[in-house]
């Protein structure tokens, strides 16, 4: 049963009150800044305010009720430990303004982080300020600009494939590069020729993703990485699929000279409907100089700040990152320890290669080649009933799964890109296996009914359209 | 591993549904000089019990003072966190879903985005605000690039030296790259923005002046004459708020002018947490909605006619107008916007503005208080601040921060690493978790300090 819920301010009952609070005095600041309307937040009770949120929440699916097969965004279950290890008292009340000397424990859980980090990216350094996956790009990037701006030129161009996640495209664009777009090849990978017509003397980097978004492998990536690297260029590497390779592949030792890590894909911290996640970033030895402040140097098994670096790009964020969710991360790379990483990259992969396996005679597989950590259909063979991508998203809903990533990457048409995570026993994939092909079978037999899904939702389809156009964005 | 389900048979099972013999296999496609040929050079794994005290070890080496023997401030604040907060906020509904694509299964975190917005919006006393940023200093960062979007011809943008020093840094960092001069605008002689010093720009080339309000010492200023004059001259004032509860009680930057308001939710209901994750807030006006970063969630209708929420105007961002979006940003803060609307709820609409008196009456106390000591003094006596303020001090401000220390004090923050100009200064925050009692045991040992050390 889900109900009904009003916004709060529709709930508001003048005088009523929701707060613990002593009485203030009467005095007050000189009144020509005193604020003349008071900002009409609601008036109402704990009892509303509690009714309210959980509500609310029951209108969410969530990681915690089953299948989250969201392509390329590692929905991965996210272990209670970690968020009670994030609470414990001297983490969450450490304000960030003071003394190295009384926030030693925090800063040797970040140098860890760190370590750890670069021992599984095979970096050399890592930095934890960056607080999500673009915000690890636009680091990086700038880190890359800094290099070449330090050898008297910083190039123009950045080259990035039309697999990419949009985020690529746009964190370059902040460092001030045109993007040159080379595409994937009839494999679904990139062809060194195709990066070599475009790579040169002005071109500061390729950004690549590995596993790239279809979920293969690239397999050039070695020669890839020599051609950018003999025209003086850089490579970037979207660490978003990196849930595969764990303990597998060093990306690092295939050339790759910076790595962002997403904390809240591979290393399991809440998505928390958006956010807040982490995105911590590995570079090679040439890039240290160029690493954000604060750097934090282990000296005598102390742990000290070191605030300004000559050539630094400076600081990306004020205090020390989303540090809530470096310690879950921490915790949770301390828990399983290096067989139960890799042991996550191994399942993640079979449980991909399963559902693959479950769905390859029902559903088009536009790149056949071998998948990792997810795989990618399309809507050719549904399309034929009039039945789309989306609608086979929303039905989806009706036989209890959140859908996969949709539309993306944009080189599929149509595109259903799936990952289920090491998270997920048999019985689970068995069961979405089952939906999809029902599904299909009703784009045979009754197209309307997946045209119109989802019918059992709390919320029929929503009108994207009108929200749009008709923008009502406040109460 | 307790997070991985498949026993040895399932795995058996399904390699052998999808056609293979052996896990390795599943890595073929990986060229076999890529593979790693050792383990992960990794500590060992730990089980719950002996991560805990390991995990409690590791925090055991921070020295944390309880929050009423603390009056540290500069952009994180201490507050009161009630427990319904804590409570609703670790529903696992709220905590593990993904950013709501899928609205129909995802009504609950949007309509939470949408109380999130109508309460940022309403604080600022803005048309529109979005459903959130990283935090204070990149919102800061977002709403210059977003004011030189706007006014793509100007190239001035005037950062008062007033402003969280770590904000100004981030800013400098973030547009390094942008054919744009951040000027900074010094302290005026009462701690604030100089209207002498931005005079100077008012011309045709400036784009936008940020206002810190309250700025870094607390101070509250107005500025209704400049920020006319630069309006006269067509450029944007940002105000940028890093402890918005201090709305409660002093007006809002929508009825002094602004045309774009960034700042920090923090103390609105998230603990400090070592400076994050916090929650960055963005309003606007509504004719600026489609150069504003982030996404934004609006009201709509579902295919039955009920009233529901969708992200909306998602043309501006990344995944759809990649290097052409208005920012690079996807994953946002959505819980820690969850949890300060949760907190805002609860606080209501007079809950808000009592909280934020009795801030304001604390501080007072404490600076009558605290200047009673002999060679103690306001830095700025005569200007309006809401619950910090600047002392200064006969001795070095360190010096006297690490004596407190000694007396489970953290008596604030020194100036001087970011000030030098302001020589032993110290910035002291008091809110409503320093009671009168906690303000006078601060006062003796401030006194017995000061008078102990040469």
């Amino acid at each position: 049963m889900i109900l009904e819920e009003p916004l709060l301010c529709e709930q508001t009952v003048p005088g009523r009150q929701g707060y613990s609070l002593p009485e203030p005095g009467a005095n007050l600041p000189p009144k020509e800044f005193l604020r003349q309307a008071a900002a009409k937040l609601p008036e109402v009770s704990e009892v509303d305010v509690v009714r309210h949120f959980v509500r609310l929440s029951q209108q969410n699916y969530s990681k915690d009720v089953g299948l989250f097969p969201l392509g390329s965004c590692t929905m991965k279950y996210n272990p209670k430990t970690t968020d009670a290890a994030a609470a414990l008292t001297n983490f969450a009340q450490a304000h960030p303004m003071i003394s190295e000397e009384e926030v030693q424990g925090n800063l040797e859980l970040i140098y860890e982080l760190q370590n750890y980090l670069a021992e599984i990216g095979g970096m050399d350094a890592v930095t934890c300020w960056p607080a999500a996956g673009s915000h690890g790009e636009l680091t990086g990037m700038m880190m890359i600009r800094a290099f070449h701006a330090s050898k008297g030129n910083p190039r123009k161009k950045v080259i990035i494939p039309d697999s990419a996640h949009g985020t690529n495209p746009a964190s370059a664009a902040i460092c001030r590069y045109e993007v040159v777009t080379v595409k994937s090849n009839q494999d679904g990978i990139l062809n060194p020729a195709d990066v070599k017509a475009v790579m040169d003397e002005e071109t500061a980097a390729l950004m690549i993703t590995n596993p790239n978004t279809l979920g293969l492998f690239e397999k050039n990536i070695q020669e890839i990485c020599e051609i950018v690297h003999k025209q003086g260029g850089l490579v970037y590497c979207d660490g978003a699929n990196l849930n595969a390779l764990l303990g597998i592949v060093q990306l690092g030792k295939e050339g790759v000279d910076v790595l962002h890590f997403n904390l809240h894909k591979t290393f399991s911290t809440p998505h928390g409907g958006g956010g807040p996640g982490a995105g911590p970033v590995g570079v090679k030895k040439k890039l240290e100089p160029f690493l954000p402040t604060p750097l934090i140097i282990k000296e005598n098994g102390r742990f000290n700040l070191e605030m300004a670096r000559p050539q630094s790009i400076g600081r990306m964020k004020a205090y020390f990152g989303n540090f809530g969710m470096l310690v879950r991360a921490y915790a949770y790379i301390r828990e399983l320890g290096p067989a139960g990483l890799r042991r996550i990259a191994e399942m993640a992969v079979l449980n991909a290669n399963y559902i693959r396996k479950g769905l390859e005679k029902t559903y088009h597989l536009p790149y056949p080649s071998p998948s990792l950590h997810e795989c990618v259909f399309s809507d050719k063979l549904q399309k034929e009933t009039g039945v789309k991508t989306l609608d086979i998203a929303k039905r989806l809903m009706d036989y209890g799964f959140h859908p996969p990533t949709i539309y993306f990457p944009l080189i599929v048409h149509g595109a259903l890109m799936i990952e289920p995570t090491e998270s997920e026993p048999k019985a689970s994939l068995d069961q979405f296996i089952a939906a999809m092909k029902a599904i299909a079978k009703e784009c045979e037999e009754t197209p309307e009914l997946v045209q119109t899904a989802p019918h059992k939702t709390f919320r029929g389809r929503l009108d994207e359209v009108k929200a749009a156009r008709e923008l009502k964005l406040r109460y | 591993m307790r997070y991985i389900p498949h026993t040895p048979e399932e795995t058996q099972q399904m390699l052998k549904s999808v056609g293979l013999r052996s896990v390795a296999e599943l890595f073929s496609s990986i060229p076999e000089s890529l593979h790693m040929e050792k383990p992960l050079n990794l500590p060992e794994p730990l089980d719950e019990a002996s991560l805990f005290r390991h995990l409690e070890a590791l925090a055991g080496k921070n020295r944390i003072a309880a929050p009423h023997r603390s009056f540290l401030g500069g952009g994180v604040y201490r507050h009161f966190i009630p427990s319904a907060v804590k409570n609703l906020i670790q529903r696992s509904e709220f905590v593990t879903p993904y950013t709501p694509y899928q609205p129909e299964i995802a009504q609950g975190t949007l309509q939470v985005i949408f109380e999130f917005q109508t309460m940022a919006a309403e604080m600022f006393g803005m048309e529109v605000a979005n459903a959130s940023l990283y935090d204070g200093s990149t919102a800061l960062g977002e709403a210059i690039l977003m004011a030189l979007r706007l006014q793509p011809k100007r190239k001035i943008v005037l950062i008062p030296r007033c402003l969280h020093p770590e904000y100004r840094q981030t800013v400098q960092s973030l547009l390094k790259n942008f054919d744009v001069s951040l000027v900074e605008i010094p302290l005026s002689p009462t701690g604030g923005v100089d209207p002498g010093a931005v005079g100077d720009y008012l011309k045709e080339e400036i784009a936008a002046c940020v206002f810190p309000y309250p700025n870094f010492f607390g101070i509250v200023e107005n500025n209704r004459e400049l920020i006319q004059r630069i309006k006269d001259q067509g450029g944007l004032i940002i105000f940028c708020v890093t402890e918005p509860l201090s709305l409660g009680l002093f007006e809002s930057p929508g009825a002094l002018g602004a045309d774009i308001v960034c700042g920090e939710g923090q103390s609105l209901g998230l603990a400090p947490s070592f400076g994050g994750p916090f929650v960055g807030l963005f309003a606007t006006k509504e004719k600026y909605v489609r150069q504003m970063p982030g996404r934004l969630c609006g009201m709509t209708t579902d295919s039955k006619g009920r009233r529901g929420f969708v992200l909306t105007l998602a043309t501006r961002e990344q995944h759809i107008r990649r290097e052409r979006a208005t920012s690079n940003i996807c994953t946002n803060q959505a819980l820690c916007a969850t949890q300060m609307t949760v907190y805002l709820s609860l606080l209501g609409k007079q809950g808000f503005q009592k909280l934020a008196q009795l801030n304001w009456q604390r501080a007072e106390y404490a600076k009558e208080t605290l200047t009673q000591i002999k060679g103690i003094n306001l830095a700025y006596p005569k200007v309006v601040t809401f619950n910090e303020f600047v002392l200064k001090l006969p001795t070095a401000a360190d010096l006297v921060l690490k004596e407190l220390k000694q007396k489970e004090i953290e008596g604030g923050i020194a100036l001087g690493r970011w000030y030098p100009e302001l020589g032993n200064a110290l910035l002291v925050n008091v809110t409503e978790l320093n009671e009168t009692e906690d303000i006078e045991n601060f006062a003796a040992a401030l006194k017995e300090t000061v008078h102990g050390l040469p």
